[in-house]
């Protein structure tokens, strides 16, 4: 479903801040699989994520989704084969628009903007079951503005908007992150629930090495721009905290793993 | 007295006018979040576009289209100096606002100004035509007040259509937040270019209406117009944002948020010697102070406020 070919990105290249941020990273993702991405900071997690949705250019390589190649398609146009939740709560939604504005929006991904209206009936009361679903009592809310909503119901409504259509690939930047513990886990669940639901590829990067084990069913370890650990099934159920440490340092031959990802 | 009272018709006309360029420039400053410096350039462009047609025999009804269309090629321009050339909104506005300066001159023939003549063109509205109503030389319905009215009800109804569509929901997103548009699959820099279009096309009616009014277009006509335009928006929002949260009203209130403005200058022309010349500085000093003010309310600074909110 997603194929990533030998891409490298560098920021400030040729200045005194050069930082290689990528280095020849390749990941391919089987239809319907669920990737949890963990790593220290800088390994390049949120990196590859904006590459693949095109929020910058690769320097090099090639990155396609479902067979298509968008390597050099603007972000706009990738949306449409991409569901996405930022960290920030505040990414994923227009504060100033109404909950079943924002949703239409999101219904429309990937469509052209005609002059049609920008929401009917129908979609309402289609709009009111999802939201029930998520059992934050914004199913009676369709009109209230969104930045009104607490951020982990920012965080669900964005979760909800991006799962709207089904997307070909779905990326989560660390979209708990943010959250207090409580409200993280009923995020979580709502992804677990959503991504089985849909039977959607998945990518979701986490500082949290329990939530990476706990969730999804593949792990890939990043350091220094590249995949250093990726382990899968049985193996992948079966890991622990102190095994997936010491994977880290073995791979990377350093002790930083400790400093770096010690974070739960 | 006597003078702000006969002159008052007048302002309230001219507040209605000025009323659509302010609606234009709510578009672009409260819908997409760009200051668009563009209008001081396009509403003269509307005017003189509006002036030479008509002096040349043309309706004036397609006059004011003409320059509709052209005022909207003016905000097409700036679009792509800020998308396309990735310069700055504020100086992509200003860039055009100064080549608009010699654009506007060659449209009136290399000369300042382009005037009509109310006895021989039929104009759509005019200062005469107040006069003409009230004598009874004339039907209501050509009264100024009446037919910029009408301009503004139908300027207000489209907008609130197109807005409520899918194309203009993903140009209220834009404005909202660029991010989310863009990652729900909107072509963001496509709509601040249709925005700022939508918005220029009706600065130009603005100046379009403004010159038949006054029965001539001038080169300087736009100068400030800017400001004429967040006066309105701001005095509109503040006097009308607790009565008014529907769409369509808050396009009316800067409608009226315009009146409101030629009013009191108006008042302070008549009640006062003030020189008419320290108009712009009054209405800088004005339009300053509202802008502050809600920042200054945001940090907390005015702490007799019932209801105080904490944070930013």
């Amino acid at each position: 479903m997603l194929e990533i070919n030998n891409i490298c990105k560098t920021f400030n290249a040729g200045t005194v801040n050069e930082k290689k941020a990528l280095k020849n990273l390749s990941l391919t993702l089987k239809d319907g699989e669920f990737v949890t991405v963990i790593g220290g900071n800088g390994a390049g997690k949120s990196t590859m994520l904006n590459a693949v949705a095109g929020v910058y250019g690769v320097d090099s390589g090639s990155i396609i989704i479902d067979g298509i190649d968008v390597t050099h398609l603007p972000e706009y146009k990738r949306a449409k084969y991409i569901g996405r939740v930022f960290q920030d709560p505040m990414m994923g939604t227009a504060a100033t628009m109404q909950i079943e504005e924002n949703m239409a929006l999101a219904a429309r991904r990937g469509n052209p903007r005609t002059l049609r209206s920008g929401i009917t009936k129908a979609e309402r009361a289609e709009y009111q079951k999802a939201l029930a679903e998520l059992d934050l009592g914004l199913e009676d809310r369709l009109t209230a503005k969104v930045g009104l909503l607490s951020g982990g119901q920012r965080q669900a409504l964005t979760l909800l908007m991006a799962t709207l259509r089904k997307p070909k690939l779905l990326l989560l930047d660390e979209h708990t992150a943010a959250l207090d513990p409580k409200t993280a886990q009923k995020v979580l669940d709502a992804t677990d629930r959503i991504v089985a639901q849909n039977n959607l590829t998945t990518l979701m990067i986490t500082h949290n090495m329990r939530d990476a084990i706990a969730h999804g069913d593949r792990l890939i370890m990043m350091y220094d721009g590249h995949i250093v650990v990726d382990v899968s099934g049985e193996e992948k159920k079966n890991l622990t905290v102190e095994q997936l440490l010491a994977l880290f340092s073995q791979a990377s031959g350093s002790d930083e793993a400790d400093d770096k990802l010690l974070l739960s | 007295m006597m003078s702000f009272i006969n002159a008052f018709p007048g302002s309230v006309a001219q507040g209605l006018i000025w009323g659509i360029m302010a609606i234009g420039v709510y578009i672009t400053y409260k819908l997409l979040d760009i200051a668009d410096l563009t209008v001081d350039g396009s509403f003269c462009t509307g005017g003189a576009v509006c002036a030479v047609m008509i002096v040349s025999g043309q309706n004036p009804w397609f006059a004011i289209l003409c320059a509709v269309l052209v005022g909207m090629l003016t905000g097409l321009v700036t679009g792509f100096f800020h998308t396309t050339c990735g310069i700055p909104a504020i100086l992509s506005g200003i860039l055009t606002q100064l080549g608009l300066w010699s654009i506007n001159l060659a449209i009136m023939g290399m000369k300042a100004n382009q005037s009509m003549n109310v006895n021989v063109h039929p104009l759509i509205v005019s200062l005469r035509y107040l006069s003409d109503v009230s004598k009874g030389n004339r039907p209501f319905y050509q009264h100024p007040i009446f037919v910029v009215g009408l301009f503004t009800l139908v300027v207000i109804a489209i907008l609130y259509w197109f807005f409520g569509t899918e194309r203009g929901a993903s140009i209220r997103a834009t404005g909202a937040n660029e991010n989310m548009a863009r990652a729900q699959g909107i072509n963001t820099n496509l709509n601040k270019v249709l925005g700022l279009m939508l918005s220029n096309g009706l600065v130009a009616l603005s100046g379009a209406l403004l010159a038949q009014y006054n029965s001539f277009a001038d080169i300087n006509m736009g100068r400030g117009a800017i400001v004429i335009g967040l006066a309105a928006v701001i005095i509109g929002e503040v006097v009308f944002s607790k009565l008014f949260t529907n769409f369509a009203l808050k396009l009316l209130a800067v409608s009226l948020g315009a009146i409101i403005y030629y009013v009191v200058i108006q008042a302070v022309i008549s009640f006062s010697n003030i020189d008419s010349n320290y108009m712009k500085l009054i209405s800088a000093v004005i339009v300053a102070i509202f802008l502050t003010v809600p920042n200054l309310r945001a940090k907390g600074m005015f702490q007799s406020k019932k209801i105080h909110k904490g944070g930013a």
